[in-house]
């Protein structure tokens, strides 16, 4: 369990305590500056909060030395970069550095898992976005972590590559992996996470199913609009009201 | 041992014999014997020649490393006060008189380095961040730069200051197995250092924050990177004065040839920075001039150039 304890930093977050579970998806939603990537770097232990703690297990995620947290924790930064034009292959390796290894299993199945397999040495500067983007998620997967923390994944690929990325993300929790995720689509967090954790000015406003977590009120009271759900559970799409073509 | 390694390695045990005969007396092994032969290949060429092996390996893995710390390949490792610090050193050593004592100069010049690294660290050091330890250096480095200035305007004499404005154009003229028993201990404990960073330099390719999410410690890697660079650079400084660009050619030449990681970089660039010193010398050697050409000025010579290039390159990037 991954579990955040009265977490605040100043000007960011307020007093936010949630206890995550692994094998669900937890998409982190909010407004623009409610504080979604500062909570998700305060859970994967890089940023130190001002007061109160994330516990991994038992253990404070403080106390553990840098290597074990790495171990247990991947995480996928906002807007990942790769400085040198390094081959698919040797991107994805770097993936094993908690480990200090270069286990070719781990590699060939997050390799496998991303449908990199045929890219593997080509180098990154000659990827298109999406595939970049997976073989940024690909790193990850080849620490073999037990959480997956990425801050929105979905940003920058297609609708192709969301649901290729949604589908390996299910799997992953479905093998129990904890994995967490920032979302800014509120559909895909409403279709496809397990829990849902609604920020607003740095405050934890709402906590738990998608369906009761994103009600209209919710919504109303951290983005200021009043949207209306459609579809089935699990195939619901959001309408936003008054600014389509001829509804004024 | 990789391809580009093997290759350096075999280009350096030819070149290596060769520069030995080459100077203002060419020693030809087929022709009749030079006088004094012996004495000018084991007293002068030889710790001439070690020397510029040890340098250019130095420098070579510090630019590497330092161009993998801060994910640029424009970086240079005489770019971040160190450089500056331990020639500040040694110019003070000048000023005070006392660098005709063998060692006063190269010690002056380390503790320069030494000072230039402690300042670093204490300036960056808390935040680990590769920013503020670029702007660190940039300070030290102008501060270091505008006291040498100073002492070279206030010189006791003029012998004083022409004599430390030749030592600053940096060179390998002269210098015996004195200068090498104190750079080489130096230069390879450096050496040692930045590949004991190696691993960490190759998670900082995903940027700082992922780094960090691989378990990296900013705070050992800067201290690994300070004093790496601290005594391959100063060592440097101390037996030869400011080399620059070695550390800045050298990486970016070599990183095709490589993976691209900045761990597979530091070896090769360690070789090939070894061979281009190596060369260079010996191109100073025996270049038909007055006196003989500085080495810190012809390295400089080709580097402007090459770095002129590589801007251009990078200009039709942007475009």
């Amino acid at each position: 369990m991954l579990r955040a304890e009265h977490l605040s930093l100043t000007g960011r977050l307020d007093d936010v305590s949630a206890a995550l579970q692994p094998g669900e998806i937890t998409a982190i939603v909010g407004p623009n500056g409610a504080g979604k990537s500062s909570l998700l770097a305060c859970l994967a232990g890089l940023l130190e909060p001002d007061s109160g703690s994330v516990m991994l297990d038992d253990a404070a995620l403080a106390s553990l030395a840098p290597q074990t947290r790495a171990q247990a924790i991947g995480y996928l930064p906002q807007s990942p970069e790769v400085a040198w034009d390094v081959s698919v292959e040797t991107l994805v390796a770097l993936g094993r550095s908690p480990w200090r290894d270069r286990d070719v299993a781990a590699i060939d199945a997050a390799l496998t898992t991303m449908e990199l397999t045929d890219l593997r040495l080509r180098p990154v500067s000659r990827l298109s976005g999406g595939e970049r983007a997976r073989a940024l998620m690909a790193r990850v997967l080849a620490g073999q972590p037990r959480w997956v923390l990425a801050d929105e994944p979905l940003a920058n690929l297609d609708l192709t590559h969301q649901q290729t990325l949604l589908g390996v993300l299910r799997a992953q929790a479905q093998a129990g992996i904890g994995v967490v995720m920032v979302m800014h689509g509120l559909a895909e967090a409403m279709n496809h996470a397990d829990r849902v954790l609604v920020l607003f000015e740095g405050h934890l406003i709402a906590d738990g199913l998608p369906e009761t977590v994103l009600n209209q009120a919710t919504i109303r009271r951290a983005w200021g609009i009043d949207p209306r759900w459609l579809g089935e559970p699990g195939q619901r799409a959001l309408i936003l009201p008054g600014t389509g073509r001829g509804t004024t | 041992m990789t391809r580009p390694i093997a290759f350096l390695m075999l280009a350096l045990a030819i070149a290596f014999p060769l520069t030995l005969l080459a100077g203002r007396v060419w020693i030809d092994p087929f022709a009749s014997p030079v006088p004094n032969a012996f004495i000018i290949l084991t007293e002068l060429r030889l710790p001439r020649a070690v020397l510029a092996l040890i340098l250019g390996a130095g420098l070579g893995a510090a630019g590497a490393a330092m161009q993998g710390y801060l994910r640029n390949p424009l970086a240079d490792p005489g770019l971040f006060g160190i450089a500056p610090g331990a020639a500040l050193g040694a110019v003070l050593s000048f000023w005070t008189g006392l660098a005709g004592t063998t060692w006063l100069l190269p010690l002056f010049a380390l503790l320069g380095a030494g000072t230039a690294m402690a300042l670093l660290s204490l300036i960056a050091g808390r935040s680990g961040s590769a920013l503020l330890f670029t702007l660190a250096g940039m300070m030290i480095a102008s501060l270091a730069g505008a006291m040498m200035s100073l002492a070279i305007s206030l010189s006791p004499t003029p012998f004083a200051m022409s004599e430390i404005v030749i030592w600053l154009m940096g060179a390998l003229s002269d210098r015996s197995w004195n200068d090498v028993v104190i750079a080489a201990p130096l230069t390879l404990a450096g050496i040692a250092v930045l590949l004991r960073a190696g691993p960490s330099l190759d998670a900082m390719t995903l940027g700082e924050q992922a780094a960090r999410s691989l378990g990296v410690d900013p705070r050992a890697l800067q201290w690994l990177m300070i004093g790496g660079i601290g005594l391959t650079v100063g060592a440097s400084v101390a037996a030869a004065g400011i080399i620059g660009f070695v550390g800045l050619i050298v990486p970016h030449l070599l990183r095709r040839f490589t993976d691209a990681r900045p761990s597979q970089l530091i070896v090769p660039s360690a070789l090939a920075g070894a061979l281009l010193v190596l060369i260079a010398d010996a191109l100073c050697r025996v270049l038909p001039l007055q006196s003989e050409l500085r080495l810190g000025i012809a390295l400089s010579l080709l580097g402007a150039p090459f770095f002129l290039a590589l801007l251009l390159q990078l200009r039709r990037e942007l475009v």
